[in-house]
């Protein structure tokens, strides 16, 4: 359903503002989201002004230097440091991207810093991803073979092998789902951009003998048809991947098996 | 996490936080220009039963559709009208599986916005 409107108990406040560092002449505002399980209250907009001489250049060293040195409460999702864990997925300037691969020169001015957007909130940065990994799961996410198991491995052509580039780089960071108005909309039911590109790259694998039950699968008014192009996934991947491609090349193997 | 609290987990902000993209923005017009055009629809059909109805009935919705407001109006559907139909010639250029990449598409979302007012300038002219 589409609702411009956050619920009641979602609505942000203006929350407390942290002193700013003494004799900082490089002075950076920050303004991030906060919601605590346990106070009752609504979420709220901390703001947090960090000395930029000593800060790392990415958002991450930012939010670390804030939960060690000034707020230690500050909760968010973090492991790799180089965008390949895809834990720190979050809303920043505007943008869904990772943390750690985001530069701070990339933001101008105030930096204002969300979790993933229109998601179920955990606590301050760190959303509920069950649906969403449940959504990949639905989609089959390995190799279906029918076969008989070969004696060494199962072979495929370097053109083959060379239809999962762009696909199998994803880290499932949800950036692209959760920057896709439809599936805002439509999340229950649509799987998203994410699922979908999973779902596409296991349709094309040369070696994969299920592609027909994978296509009867998305075979659906609301799994796949709810992808209306709008591009904001391919936009917003910070691994640059286009999840709307792979969904337009299953939109088509749709059509062509059809005709 | 057995007494973690998640009943009241609030939804986190979207389209009120997320940057418009040049994308979402020519796709939602479409949405939109699509509605437009179908609501003036409705006067199009009005005037037609005008014609069909009585001379009294036919001078009041033509002097409507003659007054500064109806010219507004027929403007703002030519406009409408085009960049629908850009829009739709977008999506089967996309549906052939042609122009996916972003920088494309972004180029093709301005083109829409151009394009529409350039041939609504154009029926202007002609009309």
């Amino acid at each position: 359903m589409v609702e411009f409107a956050l619920p009641k108990n979602s609505r942000m406040t203006v929350g407390k503002t942290w002193p700013k560092p003494e004799g900082a002449t490089n002075v950076r505002k920050f303004q991030i989201y906060r919601w605590n399980p346990d106070d009752g209250k609504n979420p709220q907009l901390d703001t947090y002004f960090l000395d930029m001489d000593k800060c790392g250049p990415m958002i991450l060293d930012a939010l670390i230097k804030i939960k060690n040195e000034i707020d230690p409460t500050l909760t968010f999702r973090r492991s790799c440091r180089e965008g390949i864990c895809g834990s720190c997925a979050m809303n920043i300037d505007g943008i869904n991207t990772l943390a750690c691969i985001y530069g701070l020169d990339e933001v101008k001015g105030d930096v204002k810093i969300y979790p993933l957007p229109h998601m179920s909130v955990v606590k301050d940065l760190i959303p509920d991803l069950t649906h969403f990994y449940a959504q990949h799961a639905s989609i089959m996410p390995w190799l279906e073979t029918k076969t008989n198991r070969p004696a060494k491995e199962w072979k495929q052509s370097i053109e083959d092998r060379k239809k999962l580039d762009g696909l199998y780089e994803c880290v499932m960071c949800a950036s692209c789902s959760t920057s896709c108005p439809s599936y805002w909309w439509n999340g229950d039911r649509y799987l998203g951009p994410a699922a979908l590109l999973h779902a596409y790259r296991w349709i094309i694998d040369s070696r994969d003998e299920s592609t027909g039950e994978r296509l009867d699968n998305l075979e659906d008014p609301f799994k796949l048809y709810r992808c209306h192009t709008i591009m904001n996934c391919a936009k917003t991947c910070p691994k640059g991947l286009n999840p709307a491609k792979a969904i337009a090349h299953i939109k088509q193997m749709m059509v062509e098996r059809a005709v | 996490m057995a007494d973690v609290n998640r009943g009241n987990r609030p939804l986190s902000p979207h389209i009120t936080i997320y940057r418009p993209q040049m994308t979402s923005g020519s796709s939602i017009m479409v949405r939109i220009t699509g509605i437009a055009t179908l609501v003036l629809a409705v006067f199009a059909v009005w005037w037609l039963l005008g014609v069909a109805s009585s001379d009294a009935g036919f001078a009041g919705i033509d002097g409507f559709i003659r007054s500064w407001f109806g010219d507004l109006m027929l403007l703002g559907a030519t406009w409408a009208l085009w960049y629908h139909m850009l829009g739709r010639l977008r999506h089967v250029i996309w549906d052939f599986g042609y122009c996916l990449e972003v920088e494309i598409s972004e180029k093709m979302g301005m083109g829409m916005f151009i394009g529409a007012t350039v041939l609504t300038l154009f029926t202007m002219i002609v009309v």
